[in-house]
């Protein structure tokens, strides 16, 4: 065969593969979206459905009851704490874990011995089990000779049973949450920061820029993709993981710690109200929707950015 | 004082200050460390120390006895591998769909795909509970694996990758014959590589240390995963106040990642800086 026919049978080759088959790409995404339908889009509208329902417990039966679910929900004094508790959680962990992510990853960024044993020192928390993490912050607050207690003496109340005082146990476990997240944050940074051209900060330093205003104009500023990106999986974090509520305070004393899931939680799988159970799931949904929609938006804008 | 002795002086000061930080976070790990080799009856107000004078190993007999951890490794082990052997079939499938064809409805169903990863499984489990309860999966390793089996995330990461991989290579294995497929697994596997050690090393930390889904799954020890153990075994020792106990067994379920990390401390901090550049 001549190289110039050898090379018209390849480029015939090339072009049937790239027109292709035509079910061929489906085909490849079947695995995929079939277990994506089963339990991401099935169960979507399954709790839309559900939560239209009431079961009754004596005869097993599904009763048709519109928006009472919903109406019972806005009734509901306990549904209201929920809501303050987890926007208190959201606006208590996700700015401040950022803003000491931002912070650890400024202070490592620099090359130095002992640079990689303190980056690790604040990403371990990462990879341990929520629970156990919460296990162990159970002792950190044990009245009276807890780590708290014990090492903070004269600056704390002492004797103070946090986990079980409505005033201060939601700001315990806020605090768990914090030092559990902000090293995996930080690694987030770290990366950004190597995309940060040093000259900029030579340049800074040449007209007698201080540490504080090279933050503000070059650090800050240059980092913003990557707060925005913290920030969304922050954001949907704080809605979806309530293990240590479980391990820790059960969502009390009182109810000072349920948050949203964790109530969807209790609702289902304590009180088997599975009508109110979709109807918070629903609300839970919507929520991660919005968070969504807002960030794409403004991940999309990003994007045009740097294309 | 001149310049050199002040940068000195100020890396010292940083050394101090970041390290005294560094300390707190790692205080609560070493505090479990060392009250799990406690002797079982030493309590009392050393016990926020983190000297040991007398190590034993009584605390983790102790709490292997009580929790049927042999069980509980061997189902986190299974449904961590299990999740991720799927997993990596599926979203390699998927992943070169989405890099290099082009097909009516591609927009569409790639927006589809990542809406799973604002509407992750956890904020699902109700409706994901009567499904599995429908199919006869309560109770059942499958059960806590098969919602995972899909991943949106790791379909994106593989996508990133093979669209960097060259065409020529793709066109070579063409004329050789190769059918789609094979030029997946030849070509394309190969040269994702450290993407699928980055995913593989995000998703087994991640289903390992998984709690709420395999607890509502689960109600006896025949399928339950290390971390459910490990919360309803906290739970009783708390109330007793056995702190060595806890911390025992909090141990036993934190070491095997910990000591892999240790191990391959670099993999894994760029596997997770990694998911985040790409994600």
């Amino acid at each position: 065969m001549s190289v110039a026919s050898r090379a018209a049978l390849g480029e015939r080759v090339v072009r049937a593969r790239r027109r292709g088959w035509r079910a061929q790409p489906y085909l490849l995404l079947v695995p995929s979206l079939v277990f994506l339908a089963m339990f991401t889009y099935y169960p979507v509208l399954s709790s839309l459905e559900m939560s239209l329902y009431q079961l009754s417990p004596a005869t097993h039966q599904q009763h048709f009851v519109g928006f009472s679910n919903y109406a019972a929900l806005a009734a509901d004094p306990v549904f209201s704490r929920v809501l303050v508790n987890s926007a208190a959680f959201l606006l208590g962990t996700v700015p401040v874990t950022i803003a000491l992510a931002l912070f650890l990853a400024v202070l490592l960024a620099r090359t130095h011995a002992l640079s990689t044993a303190f980056r690790t020192a604040f990403f371990y928390p990462t990879l341990l089990p929520l629970v156990g993490a919460a296990a162990i912050w159970l002792f950190v607050y044990t009245p009276g000779y807890g780590l708290v207690d014990v090492y903070l003496r004269g600056l704390v109340p002492g004797g103070v049973n946090y986990l079980g005082d409505p005033r201060y146990a939601l700001p315990a476990v806020i605090a768990l949450t914090i030092w559990k997240n902000a090293g995996y944050y930080m690694l987030f940074y770290l990366a950004g920061l190597q995309g940060v051209a040093l000259e900029l900060y030579e340049t800074a330093r040449l007209e007698g820029a201080s540490a504080w205003q090279q933050f503000r104009a070059i650090t800050f500023p240059l980092l913003a993709p990557t707060t925005l990106f913290v920030l969304l999986i922050a954001s949907i974090n704080a809605f979806q993981s309530v293990d240590q509520i479980w391990v820790m305070t059960g969502g009390g004393p009182d109810n000072a710690t349920n948050l949203l899931l964790f109530y969807v939680y209790q609702a289902a799988f304590m009180f088997f109200d599975l009508g109110k159970a979709a109807a918070l799931t629903v609300f839970l949904l919507a929520i991660l929707m919005v968070i969504a929609a807002v960030s794409f938006r403004l991940l999309e804008r990003r994007i045009h950015y740097e294309v | 004082m001149s310049p050199r002795t002040a940068r000195h002086l100020s890396s010292v000061y940083w050394a101090l200050g970041v390290g005294a930080l560094a300390f707190i976070w790692v205080f609560p790990l070493l505090w479990a460390l060392s009250t799990s080799l406690r002797a079982p009856g030493e309590l009392g107000s050393q016990i926020a120390s983190l000297w040991v004078s007398h190590p034993s190993f009584a605390n983790f007999r102790d709490a292997w006895a009580d929790a049927p951890f042999v069980r509980l490794y061997y189902n986190t082990a299974v449904v961590v591998f299990g999740i991720l052997a799927v997993q990596l079939i599926t979203i390699t499938l998927a992943g070169y769909a989405f890099a290099r064809m082009d097909f009516a409805g591609r927009e569409v169903l790639f927006r589809l795909f990542l809406l799973q990863l604002m509407v992750a499984p956890s904020s699902l489990i109700l409706p994901n509970f009567v499904t599995l309860r429908t199919l006869g999966l309560l109770n059942t390793r499958l059960g806590i694996m098969i919602p995972y089996f899909a991943s949106a995330f790791g379909m994106f990461l593989l996508r990133q990758a093979f669209r960097s991989v060259p065409r020529d290579l793709e066109d070579a294995a063409a004329i050789d014959g190769c059918s789609t497929l094979q030029t997946i697994w030849h070509v394309f596997v190969p040269l994702a590589k450290p993407t699928l050690v980055a995913f593989s090393i995000v998703s087994v930390v991640y289903h390992y240390n998984e709690f709420l889904w395999p607890l509502i799954i689960t109600d006896t020890d025949r399928a339950r995963t290390v971390t459910v153990g490990l919360a309803s075994f906290t739970q009783s020792a708390e109330s007793g106040a056995q702190w060595n106990l806890v911390a025992a067994g909090t141990v036993i379920v934190v070491l095997p990642l910990l000591v892999l990390f240790i191990l391959f401390q670099r993999r894994f901090v760029e596997s997770f800086m990694y998911s985040g550049l790409k994600g």
